[in-house]
């Protein structure tokens, strides 16, 4: 597994790459006229499927909650053959080592939020020691949040010092960073949010938490894939994206891998580098890829709710 | 870039599947006769010409060749129209009309959409989303203004002219139709159109339009032809009003045929349209405004932004990444939805832009061309980069109406200004920057006919176009597209 140390010598965040709205808008929207047919698309939904860190983050989670869940992810929909897995589970802390062992051998990862998810309201050694409960438990992912109210007060250092600190408190496991992008309030700032990301070591940079509106949009994670394709340029190193909250169609994933293909290219296209964050999607993946293979659709209750 | 970094790689694993629209849906008439007070009327030269699918060069149609005593015919059936009805008509009932063609452009906006792409050789997605759309706009924008001149020209008092003759090009046939046949119905004049030779389709199809729309006869007259139809057109006595979209070299005929008379004029003829990048600009959505600015329609545009000048402390990123832009671009079938950049309209005009790019490579400028495979029958032209390029090359000076972009660089405001006046043409540029105040001072000092601030090729039925110097003049669009048609007091 590959992974990112914080670059040597990071820029002045303040002065970080505008981005104009209404183009970056036009542009997303300019990806949805792609049309997907045929065997590009039966591919397609098998890629998304695969994509997928199937989530649960609620209060009322429970270990049986995240076995099924665990299970849905190991057999998506066992009467359809050649169905490939999701990537990986999403869940609190305290649930990672059920996952870990409901998942054991099959390859697919566990990723536990963590730093006082959703708000990232805490003291940092509170989000260091619940960083590494998650990565005690065996996480393999830690998905953190920014201190939001921190980068809004023009604390840059602080942000970018928060971040590399929970990089190494996730030892080996993949630091994937949340910007929160419904509470940053403009482009620009979703821009020198991802750059402070990527500079101070994130392996991923995520949009959302999937507990604010917006999450995820076209155009928000177009600027963060182009904020990713800036900074392989300058440094070398790849960094992952994963939109979250608010995808729960496939017209609509397939939209987005169509603006990953044209905006980061082939060296993307695998879940090492691209995941979709959603609870919902797989259920509609599955019915689209067995409307692909016999022609009708079939309902929804035929597909496993967990 | 890092040193070691390799560049992206687009030729994924992943393709798109053939997404073609169907030829099908749309209907093509084996034979075109000329359209004439109302009636469809074969031409006393007796002569047709065959039209083709650039994108295959199999036969759509073939079109009837108006001659000299057709094109006396169609103003005669103008003039006459104009005198005995349009002219008393109450205006409100003139705009009932031309809302009335307006919605049955829409209805049939597929169909059009399919024949546009069909012989323009321009990919479905651009007529579809651009072409029939933006002229269906036209004349529901015009159908309004017919019964509000008096608000249009307060105080004052205005008067149609009579008949006007409108030649259109080929790069945008439905769209110019629509942009000159529109405010002169508004206005209160006939007309006698004719599309260029190798897309006569949609104006025809537009035609069948306004015949089912209930049109007087007369009104509007479609004839079809070359460059000699066109003479006719000008040269016709009774013609009031020349309307002319179409090459600077033509127009130059025009404006001396005209002299002595009293035919007014409107001319919207070449460009060569400057691209301003400034270094503080967002880049990624000036990349994305180049490309459109120059790919546009295989860049058969009179405002394409053929001229790209970027800030030298930018330039290097920035053709980096136009060249991955680029790349993405599919080149290929126009009727596949997600074609960007589809068949060169001519065999005649691909001539033209390959040797502007013999004579670029001669000039010793560097040419960039993605790897694309390109059908065998048909007009191609991949989309192309020049880049080392000097004010004084041709390719920088002279309008190639082709995907081929000149890039230059440039140091300072004033510089930039400069060179992108040094041109005999102004009929657009585009500024990229983040400032606003730079904006204001660029689009007051370039001598252009439209100015586009952090976007490109945007257009609006609302809004005036047209250009300065040998671009032409008189505006088309929006209020200031009314004063061409009248006479007023």
């Amino acid at each position: 597994m590959k992974r990112s140390s914080p670059a040597q010598i990071s820029p002045d965040f303040r002065r970080t790459r505008v981005v104009d709205q209404t183009g970056i808008e036009e542009r997303a929207a300019r990806f949805t006229k792609r049309s997907i047919k045929q065997s590009s698309k039966l591919q397609a939904l098998y890629q998304v499927l695969n994509m997928i860190d199937l989530t649960t983050l609620e209060g009322k989670d429970t270990d049986q909650k995240v076995r099924q869940l665990c299970y849905k992810a190991r057999h998506p929909h066992d009467e359809l053959s050649g169905i490939p897995t999701v990537a990986a589970i999403c869940v609190y802390p305290n649930f990672v080592r059920v996952a870990k062992k409901s998942l054991e051998g099959s390859g697919i990862k566990v990723a536990s939020v963590a730093t006082a998810f959703p708000s990232g309201q805490s003291t940092r050694a509170i989000k260091l020691a619940d960083t590494r409960l998650a990565v005690s438990e065996g996480a393999d992912e830690v998905d953190m949040v920014i201190s939001r109210g921190k980068f809004h007060a023009g604390e840059y250092a602080f942000v970018f010092d928060e971040i590399a600190a929970i990089k190494e408190a996730c030892g080996k496991a993949r630091l994937k960073v949340i910007l929160e992008t419904g509470e940053l309030g403009s482009f620009d700032k979703v821009r020198r949010a991802s750059d402070i990301a990527m500079h101070a070591g994130a392996d991923f940079i995520k949009t959302s938490t999937g507990k604010i509106q917006p999450a995820a949009t076209m155009p928000v994670t177009l600027v963060m894939l182009e904020a990713i394709r800036d900074f392989y340029y300058q440094t070398g190193k790849q960094v992952g994206m994963k939109p979250a909250g608010g995808i729960s169609k496939s017209k609509l994933a397939l939209h987005y891998l169509v603006m990953l293909r044209e905006t980061l290219g082939q060296d993307w296209m695998s879940n090492e580098w691209f995941r979709f964050g959603a609870s919902s999607l797989a259920n509609d993946v599955l019915m689209q890829i067995r409307k692909e293979k016999t022609g009708q659709y079939q309902s929804a209750a035929y597909f496993s709710v967990d | 870039m890092a040193k070691k970094t390799k560049p992206l790689r687009f030729d994924t694993d992943w393709k798109y599947d053939p997404a073609p629209e169907s030829a099908s849906a749309a209907k093509i008439n084996e034979q075109y006769d000329l359209f004439m007070d109302g009636r469809w009327q074969k031409p006393l030269s007796g002569k047709y010409f065959e039209t083709i699918n650039p994108a295959n060069e199999k036969t759509l149609s073939r079109v009837a060749d108006a001659s000299e005593k057709d094109v006396d015919r169609a103003v005669r059936s103008a003039r006459q129209a104009y005198e005995k009805v349009w002219k008393k008509m109450a205006p409100a009932e003139r705009g009932k009309y031309i809302f009335r063609i307006a919605r049955m452009m829409q209805e049939k906006a597929r169909e059009l959409a399919i024949i546009e792409t069909l012989e323009g050789g321009k990919p479905i997605r651009e007529s579809r989303d651009f072409d029939v759309p933006t002229a269906a706009q036209h004349f529901f924008y015009y159908a309004g203004w017919a019964d509000k001149l008096n608000y249009a020209f307060p105080n004052k008092k205005t008067a149609p002219l009579g008949v006007a003759a409108q030649i259109i090009p080929w790069n945008f046939p439905l769209l110019m139709a629509a942009w000159k046949i529109a405010p002169a119905l508004a206005t209160g004049n006939t007309v006698v159109l004719k599309p260029a030779e190798t897309t006569s389709l949609t104006a025809l199809k537009l035609a069948e339009i306004i015949q089912e729309a209930d049109l007087p006869p007369g009104v509007v007259n479609i004839i079809t032809g070359a460059g000699k139809t066109g003479a006719a057109m000008v040269n016709h006595p009774d013609v009031n009003k020349i309307a002319f979209t179409g090459s600077t070299e033509v127009g130059k005929i025009i404006q001396r045929s005209i002299a002595g008379t009293n035919k007014r004029s409107t001319l919207e003829l070449g460009g060569k349209a400057a691209n301003i990048v400034f270094e503080d600009a967002a880049i990624d959505q000036a990349v994305e405004g180049v490309v459109n600015g120059i790919f546009f329609n295989q860049g058969h545009v009179c405002c394409a932004g053929s001229r790209l000048y970027l800030q030298e402390s930018i330039a290097k990123e920035f053709i980096q990444k136009l060249k991955d832009r680029v790349a993405t671009l599919i080149v290929g079938d126009p009727m596949d939805k997600n074609t960007d950049i589809g068949a060169i309209n001519s065999k005649n005009q691909l001539d033209t832009i390959l040797k502007y790019i013999q004579i670029g490579k001669k000039e010793g400028s560097a040419i960039y061309q993605p790897a694309c495979s390109l059908p065998k029958k048909g007009f191609w032209c991949p989309p192309t980069l020049f880049t080392d390029v000097a004010q004084s090359n041709r390719i920088v000076q002279e309008e190639i109406f082709g995907p081929v972009l000149a890039i230059l660089t440039f140091r300072t405001d004033d510089e930039v200004i400069e060179k992108a006046n040094n041109t005999p043409y102004g009929l657009s540029a585009g500024v990229w920057t983040d400032k606003g105040s730079r904006i204001f001072n660029m689009t007051r000092r370039l001598r252009a006919g439209v100015v586009w601030a952090n976007t490109f090729n945007k257009f609006d039925a609302a809004s005036p176009f047209g250009g300065y110097k040998e671009s032409g003049f008189g505006r088309e669009g929006g209020l200031h597209g009314l004063t061409p048609y009248l006479e007023i007091l």
